[in-house]
This record gives structure tokens, C-alpha cells and sequence, in this order.
């Protein structure tokens, strides 16, 4: 792909977020924040592929650590998130049957 | 361009990875989707691992020989791949511990730490990129013309990339690591001054900058460390100043930081799913932090240069009026008061968390509704330490979220309510923000709770005041009764006076 090939993709993108991220209900703006953290481990490509690569054994330890680190913030932010909204319950009606 | 052919249904899994995650967030729209959103989101993430790992198989060589597999099953180095599993499983450990045992109170703090691991494990792939760039597919090899030896020559636009996204990792660490110690408590929530802090923090991110544009003539490893370095120190120098009320702020900013580390790296990469996920990250933080800053009604400016909430300030206001009249109540005459009520609207501040006041106090809402009370819960933006905090400490209290309302959508009904119940809040509740020029917190959206018939005003004690520093001419109106005990104590009382 070239620059503004990536470039596109990256303009585009922040206009998805900007109206996705206002129709989040404030309500849910800590789970929100928790969310995103794990997503933006999405960098843990990078480090895979750093500790993958021969050539350079500095780097491929860094990249290691990267992934530890990386995934620490995946697991750990998806399962908060997840943690975070099951707590969030609508008062309790006669259940109503959707569909 | 140099860059490895790309095989397109790598860069098609990518695309679906990062349709995921813009799917993850869409699904926050209502609580309802929610729980879905998050799994969209897992399975974006798992859709990533799994393609870098297949068409990243450690090899023994850097060597890259097209698609031939077999040769490339050959030379598969099996002690890495075990090293790379390890990482991943160690990692997940620490995860999901953490996150089952966190108490919702320390949310804050979890995500400023997780915040600074996105900023560090960015920063570790930057340089994991510039000392191994030919891995990367963003060098070319060069034999030097002088000596002969071959050289990775790193292409001038990587390293702007590489050059911007140690800096906004090594940023968003140190800065995060600060606003964990002071959401923590391991640091002061007062601001730290240096003198001509914004001299020193100007000059400090114009050589940044100016390093980084040196970078693309020079890729001698001393500028790339210089780079880092300074980066680290910025982060750490931008959030000392900056006090604890502007922390949800902070937080916020962060959060869009360590977004832009991962576009940056998405770029250095080449990487669709790690670009649309940091123009995600990058605004879902921007917005909040404009979010909070519009409920503080300070300027993003003011915030990050720092200094509100300093000590002496303080002081000096809210001595002048201690002398005026107020009335206290007892337990017994708020339940009485609250049972009578047609409705109740109840304003929960941050100070209720502390005291872990929640579950009683939607013990105290249930009698109520046997009661026959309607109640009503009103949010401020900026109650709790981040955006939407108090809502998550409700909603673990099983506070049904369609009684939890915000500021704009309830402020209205405080004229046709009996009573208002404000809990560990203040400032929000502050009229002053109305009709005070000279207030410091003048022109922040407040709630209105002097309009209520009645205001219940629970407080430890009439001394102290609230995060802004300012008096709070609520608790001398004709209307008021002050509950002066600890919240959680006062609540219970409260609950066994309705029995």
C-alpha cells in the first residue's frame, strides 16, 4: 500500500470514530476508555512481528516483551469491559419476549 | 515503494479486524448491544493475532522467499514460537487477574496503568523496528560506498512514523505513570509547579519535533534515543502541574494519545487494523476529554497547563463565610421527609464511592419505591475521577441504568421534585457556577438541585469543601437540611427509619 493509500484509510477512519464515539451513551463512557485500551493493543502486531524476526536479538526481546505487555492490556481490557457490563441491568420487568 | 508484497487476504483479514473493532464501539450505543460490541471486539483482536502469527512464523533466517511453504516449514524456529506463546500466556495471566479483582473505585487508576503499557509496548516496537528494520519491510539494503559492509537503510517516510510514535508511546507512559500514582495515591493530587515549567515544556517538544524531522537525514541511533528520551521526560514534566479535579481530563487525553501511538505504528507497518483502530482510540479520547472539559468549563488549554486546585486558593474563600446559618436534620426526619415524597432525585457525587455508600443506598431507594416514592437517579459528567465512573459504581450497586439520568436530561425536573438527595457531591450542585462571575467554577453546567422543595445535603462536616475549593451557598437556603455524618453511616440510618 502506499502513503496516501494509508493516509485515506487513516482520515477516514477518524471521521467513523468521531460519530461513533458521540452516539456512546455517557453512561458508558468508563467501559468505553476500558474498551479502547484493549483494542489499542491491536499494536501487539507490531511486537509479534519483532519477536518473530531473526537478525537483530535485541530486538526480538523487546518485541517480547512488547507482546507480554500487549497482552496484558488486551486481556486484561476486554475482560474489565465485559466485567463492567454485566452489571449493567434495566429494572426488572415481566420479561418481555423479544421476537 | 520498498515494502514486502503484501498477500491481499492478509490485508483483508486486517480490514475485517478493524471493521470489528469500529463495531466493538458502535455496540456502546445502549447498554442492550453492549455485551455484543465487546465480543466483536475479541473477535477483531483474535482476527489480528491470528493472521500476524501465521504469516509471521518465526524462521531461522530473514530471508523471504515468497509463498513456498514447505521451505518455509523447514526453517521454522520452534524455540521462538514457544517464546511468543509464553509471552502471550504470561500476559493474559496478569490480564484477567487484575481485571476480575480491581473494585470498580480503582477503575481509574486501572486504566491510567494500562494506558502507559499501550505507550510502552509502543515505544518497545518502535525501537524493536529501528534495530531490526529489514523484519519490518521498511529498509532497503545499501552496500556503504567507503567500506563496502551492507547497511539497512531505513525509507525517510518510516522514519518520521517510527520517529512520531516513540514519541507519542514514551509520552502517553511517563504521563500515564503519573496520572496512575496520583489516582493511586502513591503521589499527591496537588499540582507540582516548576518555574518557567512552560518555557521548559515548549523547548522540550520543539526539539522533539525538530529531531524527528532530523531523523529522515540521519538514522545514527543517537537520534532515535535522544527522540525517546526527551519523549519520556515530556510526559512525565506535562502531568505533574496538573491537579487532581482535572484527572478525568487527563485520563481522557491519554487514552487519545495511546490511540495515536498505535496509528503511528499502523503506519510504520503498513497495518489497516492498527490504523482505523488508533483514529478510534485516538478520537473516542479526544472526544472525552473535550466532553469533560466542557463539564468543568475550563478550555483543554487551561487544563494541560496546569496549576487548578492549588492549596492557598482555597483557603482564603471558604474561610470568609463560615459564620452563616444552617439547618441540620436528623436520620428520622429524612426518611420521614423522603417517604412523603412523590419523587425523589437522588445526586451522587464521588465522595459516595468512597464511603462505599452505593448498595445502601439503593437499599434506601427500594424502601422508597414501597413507599410509593419515584426515584430518580442524576449524574453530573464529571462526578467520580473519570467519564462515566459514577455509572459504572451504580450500576454494580444493580441501580437499574433507565432510573440513571445525565445532567441535561434531568436538570428540569428538580423544580417538580419534592425532595433532592445530594451524596459526596458538591461542586456540581453549586449555584454559584450560575450566578457567580468571580467563582472559580463560574459557567460550569451545574444541577439544580435548590429548586427541589426540599435539599438533603449529606457531608462529613460543615469544614470541609469540595474539590474546586469554593463555598457552597446551597447548604444556607431556607430548603436545606444538612445530614452531617459519614454517607454510608447516615444512609443505613435512613433505611432503618423508613422499616
Amino acid at each position: 500500500m502506499d502513503f496516501i493509500a494509508i493516509l485515506s484509510i487513516f482520515v477516514l477512519a477518524c471521521f467513523v470514530g468521531y460519530y461513533v464515539v458521540w452516539s456512546v451513551t455517557p453512561a458508558l463512557h468508563t467501559p468505553l476508555m476500558a474498551v479502547t485500551n484493549a483494542i489499542s493493543s491491536v499494536i501487539i502486531v507490531g511486537a509479534l512481528i519483532a519477536s518473530a524476526a531473526a537478525g537483530s536479538t535485541w530486538g526480538k526481546w523487546l518485541g517480547l516483551l512488547a507482546v507480554v505487555l500487549a497482552s496484558v492490556n488486551i486481556f486484561g481490557g476486554f475482560a474489565v469491559t465485559s466485567r463492567m457490563l454485566a452489571m449493567y441491568k434495566k429494572k426488572e420487568r415481566p420479561a418481555v419476549a423479544k421476537h | 515503494m520498498e515494502h514486502v508484497a503484501v498477500n491481499p487476504w492478509v490485508a483483508l483479514a486486517y480490514l475485517i479486524a478493524g471493521v470489528c473493532f469500529i463495531l466493538a464501539l458502535r455496540g456502546l450505543s445502549s447498554p442492550t448491544t453492549s455485551q455484543r460490541g465487546n465480543r466483536f471486539g475479541m473477535i477483531g483482536m483474535g482476527i489480528a493475532v491470528v493472521t500476524t502469527l501465521v504469516t509471521h512464523v518465526p524462521v531461522t533466517t530473514t530471508l523471504i522467499e515468497g509463498y513456498d511453504y514447505a521451505a518455509l516449514i523447514a526453517r521454522i524456529d520452534y524455540v521462538a514460537a514457544l517464546e511468543i506463546v509464553a509471552a502471550i500466556a504470561i500476559g493474559a495471566v496478569i490480564g484477567i487477574t487484575t481485571a476480575r479483582r480491581i473494585a470498580m473505585t480503582a477503575m481509574p487508576q486501572l486504566v491510567a496503568a494500562f494506558h502507559s503499557l499501550v505507550g510502552l509496548a509502543a515505544v518497545l516496537v518502535a525501537a524493536a523496528a529501528f534495530l531490526n528494520p529489514i523484519a519490518f519491510g521498511i529498509a532497503r539494503i545499501l552496500v556503504d560506498p567507503l567500506s563496502g559492509t551492507p547497511l539497512a537503510y531505513i525509507l525517510p517516510v518510516s522514519r518520521i512514523e517510527m520517529g512520531l510514535g516513540v514519541a507519542i508511546g514514551a509520552i502517553t507512559f511517563s504521563g500515564s505513570v503519573i496520572a496512575f500514582l496520583k489516582l493511586n495515591g502513591n503521589m499527591g493530587g496537588a499540582p507540582i509547579m516548576l518555574p518557567a515549567r512552560h518555557v521548559i515544556n515548549l523547548s522540550v517538544l520543539a526539539a522533539i519535533l525538530a529531531l524527528v524531522a532530523y531523523f529522515t537525514v540521519d538514522q545514527s541511533p543517537w537520534v532515535f534515543w535522544t527522540i525517546t528520551i526527551l519523549s519520556f521526560a515530556i510526559g512525565f514534566l506535562l502531568i505533574i502541574p496538573i491537579g487532581g479535579a482535572d484527572m478525568p481530563v487527563v485520563v481522557s487525553m491519554l487514552n487519545s494519545y495511546s490511540g495515536w501511538a498505535a496509528a503511528a505504528m499502523g503506519f510504520t507497518l503498513h497495518n489497516s487494523a492498527m490504523i482505523i483502530t488508533g483514529a478510534l482510540v485516538g478520537s473516542s479520547g479526544a472526544i472525552l476529554s473535550y466532553i469533560m472539559c466542557r463539564a468543568m468549563n475550563r478550555s483543554f488549554i487551561s487544563v494541560i497547563a496546569g496549576g487548578f486546585g492549588s492549596a492557598p486558593e482555597a483557603g482564603a474563600g471558604g474561610a470568609a463565610k463560615v459564620d452563616r446559618p444552617w439547618k441540620r436534620g436528623s436520620a428520622e426526619d429524612a426518611a420521614f421527609l423522603m417517604s412523603q415524597a412523590e419523587q425523589v432525585i437522588i445526586v451522587p457525587g464521588y465522595g459516595m464511592a468512597v464511603a462505599q455508600a452505593q448498595h445502601v443506598l439503593r437499599e434506601m431507594a427500594d424502601k422508597l419505591k414501597e413507599h410509593g416514592v419515584r426515584v430518580k437517579y442524576a449524574i453530573h459528567p464529571v462526578a467520580g475521577r473519570m467519564p462515566g465512573h459514577m455509572n459504572v459504581l451504580l450500576a454494580e450497586a444493580n441501580v437499574p441504568y433507565d432510573e440513571v439520568f445525565e445532567l441535561e436530561d434531568i436538570n428540569s425536573e428538580f423544580a417538580q421534585t419534592d425532595v433532592a438527595f445530594v451524596i459526596g457531591a458538591n461542586d456540581v450542585t453549586n449555584p454559584a457556577a450560575k450566578t457567580d462571575k468571580t467563582s472559580p467554577i463560574y459557567g460550569m453546567p451545574v444541577l439544580d438541585v435548590e429548586k427541589a422543595k426540599t435539599v438533603l445535603f449529606v457531608k462529613r462536616s460543615m469544614g470541609g469543601v469540595g474539590y474546586a475549593g469554593v463555598d457552597n451557598d446551597v447548604f444556607y437556603m431556607d430548603n436545606t437540611m444538612m445530614l452531617l455524618a459519614d454517607a454510608k453511616k447516615m444512609v443505613e440510618e435512613i433505611v432503618k427509619s423508613l422499616d
